[in-house]
């Protein structure tokens, strides 16, 4: 297990608090006062040129959220969010819609190169053996650089920032958004809906399988800005893209907002696999500053025996909120969500899924690896569901948790509910530690006790691994143990 | 190769091991056997530095290096190899996966190169053929749903790979039936070496007619209290440890 080793000998060369992708990049920003109001939201929805009914769309959302209130029933503990004093818009400065890659800021390509982004598309190119992957690179709030375009067009595919698929393809965007997470939906996917910066826009036409991964690198750079995301993928019949969405965030004091929302929608026979590698700043070791991470992901399995897979790889943030979930409306369609969430430090994860059962003869399956450590405390929540019309749903959760050390703290609430006789859901859970006696075995055998425990991790967290494409599946590998720092001793 | 001297050692305030020496030299098998609660499993334990047990009087030295002043993995790096009575289990990592990243720690922790992998694969293959284990067993997680008999053949693997300088087999033949005995009894024998030695805890004879032991010692009361030739255990199968016991209050 090379990886292991290679994570060891970075952990080591990483003092306490100082996070990998700690560094700030200096580019003058442009963006919108503090605070959030009317005003706030045309300001944005100017700045991206929107058309009016947009507008009115984001403008609803937000007279909306005036009259909501922020859900508490979470596992998670933080100091209430003052809405009036973040900023909900800033651009890189120096972005003028680039021609191309050498129009873009240097400085933005070299963060790119730390952040180990294949952006230019000669680099990526060029590795005779390296899978081919589109990058559509989302640096704070803009959308700077797409690659890939011209071969995704000519298999019919659109992979833009979302941004220019409410100026170019208006009728895909106002027939899909908003479908799967309303903006009447939560608290935090209604601001997301009146005040979204950019994120990614992805359709499929029938028949066509995508022919690459396409991937998403966020990054968070504004001090106090707000990221709301948006995300909307759409199969349609027959089709399948693989998706793929890695974060890290510079360093910062305070805490960043970030509430992103993912809709997925698979027309008949169509399926999405939708992979996740979540690494944004999860605060310093007394849990000062890092992302609060609440985010609505849903998917839409529409058409009858579509399919949806989310895969998850949760190590950042100081605190998650986050069910990826997936409706299962076609008959015979089926939901998956493979997670590992790893807590440590002060970090609160509380996250799951929701499998809704709708349509007949509808299967999924639930596989997640809750990893605690430090003084962190990790929830999986999740809800199964049939419905009265949904004969012969079948569900099979899995739901490991593994402590590490004493001062953390697992929970596991499932929630289970069949209205029809028909439906078979199997639940298996377990909680375990790390014994003394498997880190001694390993030790004895030569290996340090972090690298013990990153072993015993990478052979807990293996069944989900496996579901990530393999590019991922290493960076996630290496990822795992980086988190699990200071874990031990 | 090993020297102890006058060793006390304790676990939760209870003391198990109470002035035990012993030397053993280069290329030696030395059996240790005593009845159950001598203390013979804490001297493997002591030896190779799990966190329970502590040290209160006495020293161990590995050619000359202070066994005590090491982490369990330096330690190991230095040459020690301890066979477990009860090899623990790692859900879902491949032994072979295992076996690699122990061998590449200790090369590294010796300033050695990591062997490349087709290498590694094919010394992987060549140990295990020796021991009947097979690439099924090698591709399953560690020690995970193996019998007693597979476990045991693969700590001889590890031992076998690992190249230790020091073997300590703890109970080794607890849980094996005859073939299995046999097969692992050979697998040590042929790891016995001009540089290499052996220190074997068991309770009964029955292992020492296959690893045949250069010298015997008994163990009562956390102390060697007799020593002898392969002859000695013999004597122990016939009269039993009665006699030592009483000798040691």
């Amino acid at each position: 297990m090379p990886a292991v080793q290679e994570t060891v000998a970075r952990v080591r060369s990483i003092d306490v608090d100082q996070y990998k992708y700690g560094f700030v990049t200096e580019i003058e920003s442009d963006r919108a006062e503090k605070g959030l109001t009317e005003d706030t939201v045309r300001f944005i929805s100017a700045k991206k040129e929107e058309p009016e009914w947009m507008l009115q769309w984001r403008l609803d959302a937000y007279r909306r959220w005036r009259t909501m209130t922020e859900p508490t029933w979470a596992r998670v503990d933080y100091p209430p969010i003052d809405y009036e004093e973040l900023y909900y818009y800033s651009a890189p400065k120096s972005f003028v819609a680039p021609k191309t890659l050498d129009d873009v800021d240097p400085e933005l390509l070299r963060t790119y190169e730390k952040l180990g982004i294949p952006l230019r598309e000669q680099e990526v190119l060029a590795g005779v053996e390296q899978r081919r992957v589109a990058v559509d690179a989302v640096f704070d709030s803009v959308s700077v650089a797409t690659t890939f375009k011209a071969e995704l067009a000519r298999a019919g595919v659109i992979f833009c920032p979302i941004s220019e698929a409410i100026r170019e393809h208006p009728e895909l965007v106002k027939k899909y958004l908003g479908s799967v997470v309303p903006t009447s939906d939560n608290f935090f996917a209604t601001l997301n809906s009146a005040v979204f910066s950019d994120g990614s826009f992805v359709y499929i036409p029938k028949g066509v399988r995508c022919p690459m991964e396409l991937s998403t690198y966020f990054r968070i750079n504004e001090r106090n800005t707000g990221q709301f995301e948006r995300t909307l993928i759409i199969a349609d019949e027959g089709s399948y893209v693989s998706y793929l969405e890695g974060c890290t965030a510079p360093m910062r004091d305070e805490n960043q907002l970030h509430a992103a929302v993912v809709e997925l929608v698979a027309l008949d026979d169509a399926e999405i696999k939708y992979s996740t590698v979540q690494n944004w700043y999860p605060g310093d070791a007394e849990g000062k500053g890092g992302i609060y991470n609440f985010v609505t992901k849903r998917g839409d399995c529409r058409g009858k025996n579509s399919k949806i897979s989310w895969t998850q790889v949760e190590t950042g943030s100081a605190i998650t909120w986050k069910y990826p979930s997936c409706i299962l409306r076609g008959d015979g369609s089926r939901g998956e969500f493979y997670s590992i969430a790893i807590s440590n430090g002060r970090q609160q994860v509380d996250s799951g899924t929701k499998m809704i059962h709708l349509g007949r003869n509808t299967t999924s399956k639930i596989i997640s690896k809750g990893i605690s450590a430090g003084r962190s405390n990790n929830t999986y929540r999740g809800l199964v569901s049939a419905h009265r019309k949904a004969t012969n749903a079948r569900n099979f959760t899995n739901c490991d948790s593994l402590l590490i050390g004493d001062k953390c703290g697992a929970h596991t609430v499932p929630y289970l509910e069949a209205k029809t006789s028909t439906a078979v859901f199997e639940h298996e859970a377990t909680t375990s530690k790390i014994s003394e006696d498997q880190k001694f075995y390993c030790q004895q055998r030569g290996l340090s006790e972090e690298e013990a425990v990153a072993l015993i991790v990478n052979g807990f967290v293996k069944d989900v691994l496996q579901q990530l494409p393999m590019e991922f599946a290493v960076e996630a590998q290496k990822l795992i143990s980086i988190s699990l720092e200071g874990s031990v001793g | 190769m090993l020297s102890i001297k006058n060793l006390h050692a304790s676990i939760e305030d209870k003391q198990i091991l109470r002035g035990l020496d012993l030397e053993v030299k280069a290329g030696e098998v030395h059996a240790i056997m005593g009845p159950n609660g001598s203390g013979k499993s804490t001297l493997s334990y002591v030896l190779a530095g799990k966190d329970d047990y502590e040290v209160t009087e006495g020293s161990a030295t590995l050619d000359g290096q202070d066994l005590f002043a090491m982490e369990p993995d330096e330690r190991a790096a230095a040459g020690l190899f301890l066979a477990f009575q009860y090899p623990l289990e790692i859900p879902g990592v491949a032994t072979m996966t295992f076996l690699k990243t122990a061998l590449n720690a200790q090369r590294r922790a010796r300033g050695e190169a990591e062997l490349p992998t087709p290498q590694f694969m094919k010394l992987v293959r060549e140990k295990a053929d020796s021991l009947s284990i097979s690439t099924e067993m090698l591709k399953r997680g560690l020690n995970v749903g193996f019998s007693g008999g597979e476990k045991k053949r693969n700590e001889v693997l590890q031992m076998a790979l690992l190249e230790p300088k020091l073997c300590v087999l703890d109970e080794t033949d607890s849980g094996l039936d005859i073939d299995a005995l046999r097969i692992v009894s050979q697998g040590v024998n042929a790891l016995r070496a001009q540089n290499r030695s052996f220190v074997v805890i068991t309770h009964y004879q029955r292992l020492l007619d296959h690893i045949v032991p250069d010298v015997v010692h008994v163990m009562a009361k956390g102390r060697i209290v007799r020593t002898g030739g392969a002859e000695l255990a013999h004597e122990l199968e016939a009269r039993g440890y009665a006699d030592y016991l009483e000798e040691a209050a």
